[in-house]
């Protein structure tokens, strides 16, 4: 108990640590970052609910981020806006605008009803063909969102959000997150979902309801992933379908298999290893094109480096970085050592 | 029924292609898609040389075949051992990988790739006008189809290969040596890739770096359709995709017609919920490593 509670600590300083030096330093790139460095681990933290618990690979994540994504858009884009950034919405909802604080638990809450839906069958399948599912799953729901124009505006760019996330909301949720997912990770579901994950048979025979707790966990990841959307399409403000499909789901969980998606730990450091060299990079794809050395601009160095980066992590450490260790038994560990010794 | 049956060889290669190193490995390989999108470049890159179009074909298929080896090599064989998952995540890694690099060395905007005059010209056949590609690509098909059907069923590695998909560990015990059919399984998935991709890009005439998602789907719709551990099953499952997307095309109303993709990937769910063998049983499953 007082380990997870370190692990919670430690965590959440980071957070803390992260948002007071970037309040005093002021910089508006770097505010950027944080914010995204936030939302981005809502998200990773919601895939590692499911995937570090359950050991099921899903791609279908990003899917649930776009779902929480258009539904607080089409909640809270102002009612004279919508009229020229949602022409065809439906009459009943082009009424309604709310305030963006109560639309984005509403885009958790909706991608969570909609992964309760559609999920439960889908839970019985383990390896190959769960990922498949998974992945046919993200393909449908990309298909749907690209091509119902009534709400989302088709794949055209979807435009008016008010810009409400800042760094304090993100780090909060954030937070939030982090508590969410150790609770999780160490309560009854959560401790019976790890055991099916190591031994299935075994689990079962003792009584575990396999389908069931990982459909527990499924909607949890939907609720984050749903939130994650909804705070980053406050963050972005305008995006279209485009933004989530392969390239995030890849980023995503290039950030929780380099962690390593068995603990919070992970996900929490794989995040922020991957923002921050993902940004240099990014910093230093610009500055090659400004010099212009290259005829061409040069497109695709980050992911480049994010897949040899995962790559690498899945031969030499096929755990990731936290492989099964909570940073707070690890400390805990350590400093029982020292009084022993 | 020619455009099914040209559509339906196309994607049955395809299939075939994934399912040759699922049925043996049990790997989902993502890269599959890049492999036709590595022949595709590989005909751009060489489309100055003045070679004949054959020759640039063959460089092409070549090409495509190395890129499978390499995938072996770099997503596979070092995480064997190791989980399903890392497999599928160093696969979708590896994709990533090339679709990217293809984005930085070479552009991000379409290139065009040479094609033979045939592939533009139409021809009267059986008393109905249709280009001259859907027949090669039936051609093509029909002639791969029987060649991959007597090597699995004649040539030593075919029945090595096909002892290694049905219990892997013991046709290793009796002496098939496991990296080299693994590596074959892959060569054989590039040489299907690069058919695939000279006979895709024959519709599209250029090429960009998310060209093999679209055939990476279908592949995949194909193989859950038919079976994912059968040979047969995959080429079935390709005639019939075909089949019920131009049906689709035809019967749908304008409104839904968009959403197509979304019909038929809920079908790929549906089908692995009810009947996760697909409609043809492959050999029983033994342990891969």
């Amino acid at each position: 108990m007082v380990k997870n509670l370190t692990t919670i600590a430690i965590l959440s300083s980071l957070i803390l640590v992260l948002v007071v030096t970037t309040n005093l330093l002021g910089v508006r790139l770097f505010d950027r970052i944080a914010i995204n460095l936030c939302i981005a681990l809502v998200l990773v933290l919601g895939l590692q609910v499911f995937m570090g618990n359950s050991g099921i690979l899903s791609f279908a994540h990003i899917g649930f981020m776009g779902i929480g994504a258009y539904t607080t858009a089409v909640l809270t884009i102002p009612i004279r806006m919508k009229g020229m950034s949602l022409p065809d919405l439906y009459p009943i909802v082009a009424g309604i605008e709310l305030s963006p604080y109560v639309a984005i638990p509403i885009g958790g809450l909706v991608a969570a009803a909609v992964a309760a839906a559609v999920s439960y069958p889908l839970m019985r399948l383990s390896d190959a063909a769960a990922v498949i599912t998974s992945f046919a799953l993200l393909v449908v729901l990309h298909t749907v969102i690209t091509h119902w124009s009534e709400v989302t505006n088709g794949p055209r760019t979807l435009f008016g959000l008010p810009r409400v996330t800042d760094l304090n909301l993100a780090a909060g949720a954030a937070i939030f997150a982090i508590v969410a997912a150790v609770a999780f990770k160490e309560s009854r579901a959560g401790l019976l979902l790890r055991s099916s994950r190591d031994d299935e048979v075994a689990a079962g025979a003792m009584g575990a309801h396999i389908p069931r707790l990982r459909w527990q966990a499924f909607i949890l990841s939907a609720l984050f992933a749903g939130i994650g959307g909804a705070l980053w399409g406050h963050f972005i403000t305008s995006f279209s379908p485009k933004a989530f499909f392969l390239k995030e789901t890849f980023v995503i969980l290039g950030m929780l298999v380099i962690g390593g998606a068995n603990t919070v730990t992970g996900a929490v450091f794989g995040t922020i290893i991957v923002t921050v060299t993902f940004e240099s990079l990014r910093a230093l794809e610009a500055g090659i094109n400004q010099t212009n050395i290259f005829s061409e601009q040069v497109v695709g160095l980050t992911e480049i480096v994010l897949a040899l980066a995962m790559i690498a992590v899945l031969v030499l450490r096929p755990g990731g970085l936290f492989a099964t260790n909570e940073i707070g038994a690890l400390l805990g560990r350590h400093s029982r050592k020292k009084e022993n010794g | 029924m020619i455009d099914v049956l040209s559509l339906g060889g196309a994607y049955a290669l395809m299939a075939l292609g994934l399912v040759i190193v699922y049925g043996i490995l049990r790997l989902v390989n993502f890269a599959y898609g890049e492999l036709i999108m590595v022949a595709g470049y590989s005909m751009y890159l060489v489309s100055g040389s003045g070679l004949p179009w054959l020759v640039m074909a063959a460089i092409a298929v070549l090409m495509a075949i190395l890129a499978g080896i390499a995938t072996d090599y770099v997503a596979f064989r070092p995480v064997r051992a190791k989980s399903v998952t890392a497999v599928l995540i160093t696969s979708f890694a590896f994709s990533t990988l090339l679709q990217n690099a293809a984005l930085l060395f070479i552009s991000p905007r379409p290139r065009n790739v040479p094609l033979p005059k045939i592939f533009s010209e139409t021809v009267q056949f059986a008393g109905v006008i249709t280009p001259a590609r859907n027949l090669i690509t039936i051609a093509a098909a029909v002639l791969l189809l029987a060649l991959f059907s007597w090597l699995m069923r004649r040539s030593v590695l075919g029945i090595a290969m096909r002892a290694a998909a049905t219990n892997f560990t013991m046709a290793r015990m009796l002496g098939v040596p496991a990296n080299l059919i693994i590596s074959s399984a892959f060569a054989i998935s590039g040489l299907l890739a690069g058919v695939v991709s000279m006979l895709w890009i024959g519709r599209i005439g250029a090429v960009v770096p998310g060209i093999g998602l679209e055939p990476l789907l279908i592949a995949f719709i194909a193989t859950v359709i038919g079976g994912m551990r059968s040979l047969q099953g995959a080429v079935l499952g390709g005639f019939l995709l075909a089949f019920m997307d131009t049906t689709l095309n035809f019967t749908l109303p304008q409104d839904l017609l968009k959403f197509r993709d979304a019909f038929t990937f809920s079908l790929v769910i549906l089908i692995l919920l009810w009947r996760p063998q697909g409609l043809i049983k492959g050999p029983a499953s033994g342990e891969r490593t």
